[in-house]
């Protein structure tokens, strides 16, 4: 009898006893073994011969390589980024023919892989060997040979940002999109011109979207840049390429690479993390969190630490 | 007797093969409060965006202190306006929304003096001066550095007054200015516009608060099926409908 019906008094009383999961604990220690293995393996296997990889970290021909992938990746950004806004704006207007052509540029550029690209606008000599400024199907003012126009860099440096322009278009175009149309009409109301709508109104809303893509692209295209390789620009990953062709010191100079790459992605993810809380303002009802509080909430070790604490 | 402050004329307006205004004639005089009434889909919103230009009108047209909305009369022919034309003429006409459509990256206050920088009238210091005063004036004084997110429907559309009057307007529109808001937070946003209307602020109101209409309002216009069907002071309309539809409407809502 007690034990079909339990006495209200026995319920109330009775302890709570969670589930077991021995699986969780299973799988974690499988886990932070093979965690364990892998950081033990980086420090005693003597093949990655760190002392080498610390001694050309600094050296003149990294900082010069890391230097350009540096400029490279936030000229094709900058200049990709401009291009992208103005084909996002072509794509929403109402003009057909410019949203054609929007359509189309990324269709085209989406459609051919960036390599290719980067080998198309560096052979660019032998498609057009000269390029002439002038009025269309008129005369000509200015000439240029492109063989002497089109170097390496200069070839990196359009291949990469008509693709950044392409790619950036559509994230910009969705964050545009994403803004309510009730806004524009409330700014419209109030007497705003169109281009301050876009600036004041629009643009601010669309950037809550655009940032955490960007971010992601901004990211992959610093590691992108390395694709210059291909036609002896000598970025990060060439100039480590150039040293270990001659002394087969491989696996430590691409560690010195690889080891540049997280240290500039760690930088530029925090830097997003900080432009998003920016754009985040207003959308919250209490106070922002600092970038160590978010660090320990998304670790439960930490959290659990802080508990206890 | 002095031309009205709104002229509409021969207005229509289709969305497809769907006549939503169909040939409406409606003046507003100076100081005057007008609701226009009417079930959904009679096309009073629709009639209240083509005062400020939201719509384009078909035909007809509107006429706000002797100018045409959205066009330039010449040699027999309506030109369409450039858009910074029409944004001069909006910058006088205030218009407050359903879903009170505030910025919502801006504080209360950015909201409130957008309007006054971008038509450079006047210094950023004295646009924060005259945002305060309306905010105190919309029962909202101390609120300026809060965002929209984290104020009431109530107090939102509060705020969406006083950034509409920013503008100093001589022409007020309200577009269902109630209808987002829980039951409890109506009567607010009625007294600010019960206080607007007795200042003498020019009011065209779509609504469906008849209690606001009937103590309020000047003339009543009650639409159907995109046309004036009744139109008149609110006692009369009220007391006495002559048409079925409004006989119908208005003896379901009273």
């Amino acid at each position: 009898m007690s034990d079909r019906f339990p006495s209200d008094t026995g319920l109330l009383g009775a302890r709570l006893v969670p589930l077991r999961r021995p699986g969780q604990w299973v799988s974690a220690a499988v886990v932070v073994v093979l965690v364990a293995m892998a950081v033990h393996t980086l420090f005693t296997n003597p093949r990655f011969q760190w002392p080498i990889v610390w001694r050309y970290f600094t050296t003149a021909p990294i900082m010069n390589g890391l230097v350009l992938t540096l400029w490279l990746t936030a000229a094709v950004m900058i200049c990709g980024y401009l291009l992208g806004v103005v084909l996002a704006v072509m794509r929403l207007s109402r003009n057909s023919v410019l949203r054609l052509v929007s359509f189309g540029y990324v269709w085209l550029i989406r459609s051919v892989p960036p390599l290719v690209q980067l080998l198309f606008w560096y052979e660019l000599a032998s498609l057009y060997p000269e390029l002439s400024l002038g009025i269309p199907f008129g005369p000509a003012f200015v000439t240029v040979k492109t063989a002497h126009l089109f170097t390496g860099v200069l070839a990196a440096f359009v291949g990469l940002t008509l693709d950044v322009a392409a790619f950036s278009s559509e994230i910009i175009r969705g964050g545009i999109l994403s803004v309510e149309h009730g806004q524009v009409e409330a700014a419209q109301a109030l007497g705003l011109g169109p281009l301050r709508i876009f600036r004041r109104v629009v643009l601010p809303q669309a950037m809550p979207a655009i940032v955490p893509a960007s971010g992601n692209m901004l990211i992959s295209m610093l590691k992108a840049t390395s694709i210059v390789s291909v036609i002896a620009v000598q970025d990060l990953l060439y100039s480590v390429q150039l040293i270990y062709n001659q002394n087969f010191l491989i696996i430590p100079l691409l560690l010195v690479a690889t080891i540049w790459y997280v240290l500039l992605t760690t930088v530029l993810s925090i830097g997003q993390y900080y432009v998003e809380r920016f754009y985040a303002r207003g959308s919250r009802r209490g106070g922002s969190r600092g970038l160590w509080a978010v660090t320990r909430s998304n670790i439960p070790l930490f959290r659990n630490l802080a508990g206890i604490s | 007797m002095t031309r009205p402050l709104v002229r509409i004329r021969g207005l229509r307006k289709s969305f497809g093969s769907n006549v939503v205004v169909d040939d409406v004639d409606l003046d507003v005089r100076e100081g005057e409060v007008a609701v226009l009434l009417g079930p959904s889909g009679a096309g009073k919103s629709t009639l209240l965006r083509c005062v400020n230009h939201l719509e384009k009108p078909d035909a007809g047209f509107v006429e706000v202190g002797g100018e045409i909305i959205g066009y330039r009369y010449a040699h027999q022919r309506l030109h369409e306006l450039r858009p910074s034309a029409i944004t001069r003429q909006r910058s006088r006409i205030g218009m407050v929304f359903q879903q009170f459509n505030l910025f919502p990256h801006l504080t209360v206050l950015d909201n409130i003096v957008e309007g006054p920088l971008a038509a450079g009238r006047l210094s950023k210091k004295e646009a924060t001066g005259r945002a305060e005063e309306l905010l105190a004036r919309v029962g909202l004084a101390g609120r300026a550095q809060a965002y929209p997110r984290q104020l009431s429907g109530g107090q939102q559309q509060r705020v969406a007054i006083a950034r509409a009057l920013a503008m100093e307007p001589r022409l007020m529109l309200f577009d269902e200015p109630t209808s987002a808001l829980d039951p409890e937070l109506v009567g607010e946003v009625l007294g600010v516009m019960k206080d607007l209307a007795a200042s003498g602020m020019t009011m065209l109101v779509v609504t469906h608060e008849i209690g606001f209409a009937r103590e309020v309002a000047d003339t009543v216009v009650f639409l159907d099926g995109g046309r004036i069907v009744e139109s008149g002071p609110p006692a009369e309309v009220f007391a006495n409908p002559r048409h079925d539809r409004a006989r119908v409407f208005l003896s379901a809502v009273l």
